[in-house]
């Protein structure tokens, strides 16, 4: 097809002479693991706390988290996040939008993009938390209630440790969204590992192998997560329970 | 011990409980039998307040379980009660299960709690299952297990919603011999069962329901001689056939 | 205080409705050609010949794994420079519409193909015997049997995945194609208006996709009582 395959050129040094151009796909697959572990650590603590509010006994507070979850549901990431970072900084009050504007812009886009990803799978999250706690039969609040516990300690011992075993493998798919819809954010500038992709295709004129590694290096991240939820599956597994022995 | 007076409780337009009154004394056992949807089961979870009713009153120990101001968790803590479907804790071991609530509620040490636990479990013949898991044992052995986990809180009565009903008919028997044990200890005791054999042996008193009400309150001798009702007639009659 | 001024949105209103039929039309053809192709993948990941299942797996497998913006720049910025040198395209012509779409599809092709696997493995396989028995082949017991149970049960899964396909649909952003969201952050950038067109934007979404939730929520209630 007349096309001269050259995969040398991303050990060749790089147009800014900053290292290689294996170097800057190196640089954003750091970001891209960096922001999506941030952002994961983020969504679990809040989709959590969310999922436990959907499920409790007060129309206000369930409520709310529902409405929460709706709102993250149902605008698309690519306007949430150009929200964060274009809307956000010009509502919020004048010192901390400044501050915001002033600083470095990688810190601006980093921060927009946490924020995103956070927010945006914490509903995700949530959602799960929500039906891993209904899909407990109903009689082991009776039971951990009639034991004498109260709501929140039934909910601490016996009702959120199994929720959250149960929840496992529907969350392993939501870690894989997060690294996969970090890519989003090079749509703001951000070199995470698509961005540094698009800037490989533009410099090395090989857009053939700069596209190949980088789609190699998300396949790679896909295959270490699936590996490592595995293994907390099988540690988490009760047994006994679900075909677990 | 326990008290009920002119209980009510609808769900909506439904009427689930109607003017309930009955009295459970020290050391009696309390049979409370009647067709599917009578409302037995939600009576009995009225007794611990799992249930909340609209109307009348609930005592136990002359505590009243429907005054807001109880502290609901520290009468529940010394009210034991075995499930239909057992309700252990699948995530905990057998004998985590009869720990967890010795510690966390009424503020046991460990060890303690611990060494009353395995004594429990002694009793109910399940001691070499300690470290296995819930989902590892038979429906028989959970049952006896739940109300091993009860016992350990040294409630001062206890209650049982259908305990056999979810048992294969093989193991029916280990649950009944292990609350038939209980009850000649002079445990408090109110059974919502359809066990009849049990009611005749262990009960002093029979409660038939029926649509909601407590249609009758008798002793065992005198529900089984001569029921005054005509649906407990029909209902020991298709009970009886069997 | 930020002051708002909303007055660019009524005269751009033909230029956003258009952008919006754009968004509309790619999600339409991609959840067409996603659910066709995605029955065909499930039907080959489940077949006993070995060559399809695997051929079906690493395509699912792979196309889950890379992120749809990647996805999209690979059918943006090469698979066309692919078609012009195997093909002879005229150099610069604008495939943008057709590679956006045939991106979208192929990409949730995989998605869909997952959510009708499980669809049919939900169909017990007494029902599958049970048409044998009827003397019906593996086509016609699929056809007529196995597949209208599985895809009555799918039915909400693929509509929620037909909402979060539209909200992918803002992503042809990366190649620049004025769908809905594109529309109106070029009026927002042409105005000045950006946080204005923003937050219009992001309302919109909210509206079509809430409401269209709703009605899969009270479908699948429906379907419970049923």
């Amino acid at each position: 097809m007349g096309y001269s395959w050259n995969w040398d050129v991303l050990l060749q040094p790089s147009a800014t002479g900053d290292g290689t151009y294996l170097g800057w796909m190196f640089y954003g697959f750091k970001m891209t693991i960096g922001l999506s572990l941030s952002a994961w650590l983020m969504a679990l603590i809040l989709g959590a706390l969310v999922g436990v509010l959907r499920t409790v006994p007060n129309k206000a507070l369930s409520g709310l988290a529902a409405a929460y979850v709706e709102l993250f549901r149902n605008i698309p990431l690519l306007v949430q996040l150009f929200i964060w970072y274009f809307v956000l900084p010009e509502l919020a009050p004048a010192a901390l939008g400044d501050a915001f504007k002033q600083s470095n812009p990688i810190v601006q886009q980093f921060v927009s993009a946490l924020l995103c990803l956070g927010f945006f799978t914490s509903a995700r999250v949530a959602e799960q938390v929500r039906s891993g706690i209904n899909s407990l039969p109903r009689g082991q609040k009776n039971a951990a209630l009639a034991i004498g516990f109260t709501l929140a300690q039934a909910y601490r011992y016996v009702m959120l440790p199994m929720a959250f075993r149960l929840v496992v493998p529907p969350l392993t798919s939501e870690f894989l969204n997060i690294f996969k819809n970090s890519a989003v954010c090079s749509t703001i500038g951000l070199l995470e590992l698509a961005a540094e992709g698009r800037q490989l295709v533009d410099y090395t004129a090989q857009p053939y192998e700069s596209f190949i590694a980088v789609t190699l290096a998300y396949v790679l991240i896909n295959v270490v997560v699936m590996f490592a939820m595995r293994r907390v599956e099988a540690q988490v597994r009760v047994p006994g329970y679900m075909g677990g022995h | 011990m326990i008290t009920m007076n002119k209980v009510s409780k609808h769900y909506g337009a439904f009427q689930v409980l109607t003017d309930c009154t009955t009295h459970v004394a020290k050391g009696e056992v309390v049979v409370v039998c009647g067709p599917s949807g009578s409302g037995k089961s939600t009576l009995i979870k009225c007794v611990n307040g799992l249930e909340p009713f609209q109307s009348g009153e609930v005592t136990v120990n002359g505590i009243s379980v429907g005054d807001p101001r109880t502290d609901l968790p520290k009468l529940r803590a010394h009210v034991g009660m075995v499930f239909q479907n057992f309700e252990l804790f699948p995530h905990m071991t057998i004998v985590d299960n009869l720990t967890v609530a010795q510690v966390k509620v009424l503020g046991r040490d460990p060890a303690e709690a611990q060494d009353k636990g395995m004594a429990l479990l002694d009793r109910v013949g399940l001691k070499v299952q300690a470290l296995k898991y819930p989902g590892q044992l038979s429906g028989g052995q959970q049952q006896r297990v739940a109300i091993a986990r009860a016992l350990a809180m040294d409630p001062i009565c206890m209650l049982f919603d259908e305990p056999t009903s979810a048992l294969d008919p093989e193991m029916i028997n280990e649950v009944l011999d292990v609350m038939s044990e209980l009850a000649q200890e002079g445990m408090t005791m109110m059974c919502v069962t359809h066990e009849m054999g049990f009611a005749k042996r262990v009960a002093s008193r029979v409660i038939f329901m029926d649509q909601g009400r407590i249609v009758e309150d008798d002793s065992k001798d005198a529900f089984f001689a001569n029921p005054r009702s005509d649906r407990a007639q029909q209902f020991l009659a298709k009970i009886l056939q069997h | 205080m930020y002051e708002f001024d909303w007055s660019s949105i009524p005269g751009a209103l033909p230029f956003l409705a258009h952008g919006m039929v754009v968004s509309l039309q790619i999600t339409a053809v991609a959840i067409l050609v996603g659910i066709v192709w995605g029955t065909l993948l499930a039907m080959m990941r489940l077949s006993s010949v070995n060559a399809l299942s695997w051929f079906a797996a690493g395509y699912v497998n792979l196309f889950r794994a890379v992120p749809l913006v990647m996805v999209l720049l690979w059918f943006f910025l090469i698979v066309p420079h692919l078609l012009e040198t195997l093909f002879g395209f005229p150099r610069g012509s604008d495939m943008r519409m057709g590679s956006a779409i045939a991106g979208f599809a192929l990409f949730e092709a995989a998605y869909y193909s997952e959510i009708i696997r499980a669809g049919i493995q939900s169909v017990p396989k007494g029902q599958m015997a049970a048409a044998s028995a009827l003397g019906m082949g593996y086509a016609q017991s699929m056809r007529l049997v196995v597949l209208p149970q599985a895809f009555r049960n799918m039915v909400p899964l693929l509509l929620t995945q037909g909402i979060i396909l539209f909200q992918d649909t803002s992503l042809v952003y990366v190649s620049a194609l004025a769908d809905f969201f594109g529309a109106a952050s070029k009026v927002g950038d042409r105005d000045g208006r950006l946080v204005e067109m923003l937050l219009f934007a992001g309302a919109v979404y909210f509206v079509i996709c809430f409401t269209i939730s709703q009605l899969v929520r009270y479908y699948q209630t429906k379907l419970k009582t049923a």
